[in-house]
């Protein structure tokens, strides 16, 4: 077994003297008898730390990653490069191991970090304001809600079909405590329903939530969208992939009052799906009611220039039921992932990698929907995901492409019951050329075998 | 007081963006390999970006140097003690961060088809296994991210299973020593707070609380509470308490932030609570991060079970030749929905798991035993001497896990305040106790040691206090300009928010 305690029985026996109890039994007897579980846990014994390692590494071992197959799924988060400084500094003692700054003289390193992050998600989005992240995409929406509910007074949100499957229902589920009612509204040929919107969003719409690109990888026109929001007087909420900012016009400059999003595909690995983070920006309107932390410059006494938790008087350790959020806890050493990635990336980099992705998506669309039985599922332009119709059922051209070697993509239909003959299929600048053509003639050949009736 | 500068105080700080200069870069990207077109034949003008954001041009040398010297600005746990109270900051085990490395975990996509994900299905069910026989309670989901998003869940739970029942209650109690994210919670699940006062023992006031319940009759959803609470006390009428909850037709919440306590000790389920939330960050050794990642995984009872997070994780019995196999079930009628992207943030309960199976059953227990031991000690160390008399415990009781003193005679009788004590033990090189809360407690000063700490630790902690004090008594002004070794000293915090400078702004 494992112990990660140093009292022995000597140090034992002079506590107890030193409290004037004869056992540390003694000390649970405020726990009425009854309540006392009096018998071990029914779990394992400890174990020692070698055997530990092995039991988590089978486990391990039973999972298809993206190591052991060519990933071409994406639905939200991406298998990108994250580079060995990344790990190198985020597994820093002083990184990993503090709590949240809540003494700013002796948490300097951790301040900055979040001050650069939101100043490195300002420009990206191009709004003004950053928190220093929340939990991960869908919450962040969620809480999107909770601040334009609180902005507006109204209780009713309009919300795209192309925004992501996860972000809708937990919007729906955060709003069934808070009160208030989601509405959405339908795709066509990819993209949102623009007359079905400007028909939804009325004088008691809080905030119309966007999503670029969108589910299916259809580049939004934020704008022409969003100015029935504006006129309404609701809120403009654009969820967005922060990688591909370096190309597509950032939402701050498509009239959003709010940006966010999921942050895993900056510096963060899949991790079945967590930790990531969640980004959160605004206008300058909304500073006073953000969610989450937000770092501030300031001075010490003797004019040293320093950094703090800003604006406290929104959260939950001050305010308490007043406060804008209920959020404690997020996701900092995730963020710092994202800002040392960023910093890697650089200007030049960043930009690079999102033309990149274009690029490949461009020429991984035009070669899978040249495969016989495979079509686009919409035509509108795509950054690095895009969708697909097969003609044959899509689950058993899944399992016929993993026996390859390949996870093809995201099948629609588990979200979509309109699309289930779709496929979602997302690059990153791992997925090389030849990866591309090879799943393509997997692709090719699953789908006729399915036609023809071949037994797997 | 005669003072040098540190070479760190000297050193003014910078920002990543204002080291950055045009034409350096780290990143080496790999060649398209594809036949290249325009990007304006693939994405309308309208809708692409101008210019590329500001973000730094550095060369990977300086990223690593400027990093490593920001973490040296930092204190943390691996660097000494960090008595912060109900933030249980034991030991990280660097195990831990191994085994959630490894590409099956690390590398694993979300949306991959259970089937060939089975090893991290199996991991999510053994813990949550794990933590319905430490917690009592029959029931898991680990998909809340946190310990406040636990809490919402829980309240969101408790809604549908009033609603359910075709009731339609507004009301949560909680007592005046809660947690800030517990009145968050209820305010953001659509609920409204209503205090109940805490007696002489730290305790719940068991007339208020029955003053509560008949003024509200009919109308309270749930109480929610920490126990051991925040005061670091046992309720002893915990038993009464549910019963009285119960019977008003409420459910009882667990807030387990001081679950550290109680490990195989004693079981929120076997006190009656229906909720759960678990900081897998707290006493599962999550390591903190300087403000997460974490987990609030909840457990809960049968009644309210049906309601629980989309989706489940299952494990479906042998069908065939294999053995038992591992399923998201996201068949649940009355489920609330879901409360994020995806299963939750796997990693951590890859690193929570680990730690469950080094210790066991039986070191878990022993784990909270000596995390209880170690406040005691504390405590009475701290009862000596000069800490005894300006720095009262403000429940003369045996603590559990953590322990509240009051700073209130030291700031009457030497003019330092709970602040100025807990700036002068960063000089010491301590972090200091959570301060000013409960706000119950005048100048509160809240300790919790954790069982990963040597006596030598705890003697050392006392000895700086009783020098501080001493010293306060000789001459206040040395600690209420504290701290003097610390990168930047006092900040304005009050300027920060007034006039809040949130970016750097850029040219």
């Amino acid at each position: 077994m494992t112990r990660y305690t140093s009292a022995t029985p000597d140090d034992r026996r002079e506590m107890l003297d030193a409290i004037g109890v004869s056992s540390a039994a003694e000390l649970f007897e405020q726990i009425p008898e009854a309540l006392r579980l009096g018998r071990p846990l029914a779990l394992p014994e400890g174990m020692p730390e070698a055997e530990v390692f092995e039991r988590l590494a089978a486990l391990a071992a039973r999972n298809a990653d993206a190591e052991a197959e060519v990933c071409f799924l994406g639905a939200g988060m991406y298998d990108h490069y994250v580079p060995a400084i990344v790990d190198a500094i985020t597994q820093r003692s002083e990184f990993l191991t503090p709590y949240t700054p809540y003494q700013p003289e002796i948490s300097q390193g951790g301040l900055q970090v979040m001050f650069e992050f939101q100043t490195a998600m300002s420009e990206l989005t191009g709004l003004p304001v950053s928190n220093a992240g929340l939990y991960e995409g869908p919450s962040s929406v969620a809480s999107a809600g909770y601040l334009a509910m609180g902005a507006t007074g109204r209780r009713r949100f309009v919300v795209s079909r192309g925004l992501h499957p996860h972000s809708r229902e937990t919007l729906v589920t955060y709003a069934a405590g808070f009160g208030a009612e989601v509405v959405e509204v339908g795709l066509d040929g990819g993209l949102t329903d623009a007359a079905a919107l400007a028909a939804a969003v009325d004088g008691e719409t809080a905030a119309v939530f966007l999503q670029s690109p969108n589910f299916l990888g259809a580049v939004e026109d934020v704008e022409a969208l969003g100015a029935g929001a504006k006129e309404q007087g609701a809120l403009l909420v654009v969820a967005c992939d922060p990688m591909t900012l370096g190309v597509l016009r950032p939402p701050g400059e498509q009239g959003a009052d709010i940006a966010l999003g999921e942050g895993q595909p900056l510096g963060n690995r899949l991790d079945f799906g967590g930790p990531s983070f969640g980004f959160f920006c605004a206008t300058e309107e909304q500073i006073r009611r953000m969610p989450g932390r937000i770092a501030g410059e300031t001075e010490d006494v003797d004019g040293r220039r320093g950094f703090v938790l800003a604006l406290q008087t929104r959260e939950q350790h001050i305010r308490r039921e007043k406060a804008t959020n209920n959020i404690c806890t997020a996701q900092a050493l995730n963020a710092l992932a994202a800002m040392v990635h960023l910093a890697w990336l650089g200007r030049q980099g960043f930009r690079e990698l999102g033309e990149l992705l274009v690029q490949r998506t461009a020429y991984a669309r035009k070669r899978l929907a040249g495969v016989e039985g495979v079509e686009l599922l919409h035509e509108a332009p795509v950054a690095r995901e895009f969708a697909l119709r097969l003609q044959a059922p899509v689950a058993a051209v899944l399992d016929r492409c993993a026996e390859r070697g390949i996870a093809a993509g995201y099948p629609l239909g588990r979200d979509y019951p309109e699309f289930e003959d779709g496929l979602l299929v997302a690059i990153t600048e791992r997925r090389t050329k030849a990866q591309i053509d090879d799943l393509a003639e997997a692709l090719g050949a699953a789908v006729a075998a399915e036609r023809e009736g071949v037994a797997v | 007081m005669a003072l040098t500068e540190t070479p760190m105080q000297r050193e003014a700080a910078k920002t990543i963006f204002e080291k950055s200069k045009p034409g350096r870069r780290a990143a080496a990207l790999p060649a398209s390999e594809v036949p290249e077109r325009p990007l304006s034949e693939l994405i309308p003008a309208n809708l692409l970006r101008s210019e590329p954001p500001q973000l730094p041009e550095i060369a990977e040398p300086e990223i690593v140097r400027h990093y490593n010297r920001l973490s040296r600005r930092n204190f943390d746990l691996d660097s000494g003690f960090y008595p912060l109270g109900s933030c249980t900051m034991k030991h990280n085990p660097r195990l831990n961060e191994r085994v959630a490395a490894l590409p099956g975990h690390a590398r694993l996509h979300p949306a991959q088809d259970p089937r060939r994900a089975q090893g991290a299905l199996e991991l999510m069910w053994l813990l949550q296994e794990s933590l319905s026989e430490i917690c009592g309670l029959p029931h898991v989901s680990l998909q809340p991210s946190a310990g406040s998003h636990g809490e919402l869940a829980g309240l969101l739970l408790t809604r549908a299973y009033h609603a359910d029942r075709g009731e339609a209650r507004t009301k949560v109690l909680a007592p005046d020593t809660s947690h800030g994210t517990n009145p968050a919670s209820v305010t953001m699940a659509g609920f409204e707070v209503v205090k109940v006062a805490t007696n002489d023992r730290g305790g719940v006031e068991m007339d208020d609380l029955r003053a509560k319940l008949e003024e509200n009759q009919g109308d309270v959803a749930c109480l929610m509470l920490t126990n051991p609470n925040t005061l670091g006390v046992f309720d002893e009428n915990i038993a009464e308490i549910a019963a009285l909850i119960h019977g008003a037709g409420g459910t009882l919440y667990y807030d387990g932030a001081n679950l550290n306590a109680v490990m195989g000790q004693s079981r929120p389920g076997d006190m009656g609570f229906d909720i759960v939330h678990v900081n897998l960050h707290k006493s599962f050794s999550q390591p903190h991060g300087g403000g997460g990642p974490g987990a609030g995984p909840i457990a809960v009872s049968d009644r309210i079970e049906p309601y629980l997070p989309r989706p489940q994780v299952v494990r479906r019995e042998a069908s065939g030749d294999g053995g038992p196999s591992f399923d998201l079930d996201f068949d649940r009628p009355k489920s609330i929905g879901r409360l994020r992207g995806f299963q939750g943030n796997f990693g951590v309960f890859v690193r929570s798991y680990a730690y469950i199976l080094s210790l066991g059953g039986d070191g878990l227990a022993e784990a909270s035993e000596t995390a209880v031991l170690n406040a005691n000690y504390l405590k009475a160390r701290l009862a000596e001497g000069r800490a005894g008399e300006r720095l009262p415990i403000a429940f003369e009781r045996h603590c559990m896990h953590e322990f509240v003193l009051s700073g209130k005679p030291m700031k009457r009788q030497l003019g330092i305040a709970t602040l100025d004590l807990a700036k002068r033990l960063l000089d010491f090189g301590f972090h200091p106790p959570t301060v000013y809360f409960p706000l119950l407690v005048e100048e509160a000063l809240m300790v919790e040691p954790t069982e990963t700490e040597t006596k030598e630790s705890l003697d050392a902690f006392a000895e700086a206090i009783e020098q501080i004090i001493a010293e306060a008594e000789a001459d206040p002004e040395v600690a209420k300009s504290a701290p003097y070794t610390t990168p930047v000293r006092r900040l304005d915090e009050v300027r920060a928010t007034r006039r809040p400078v949130v970016r750097q702004p850029l040219a």
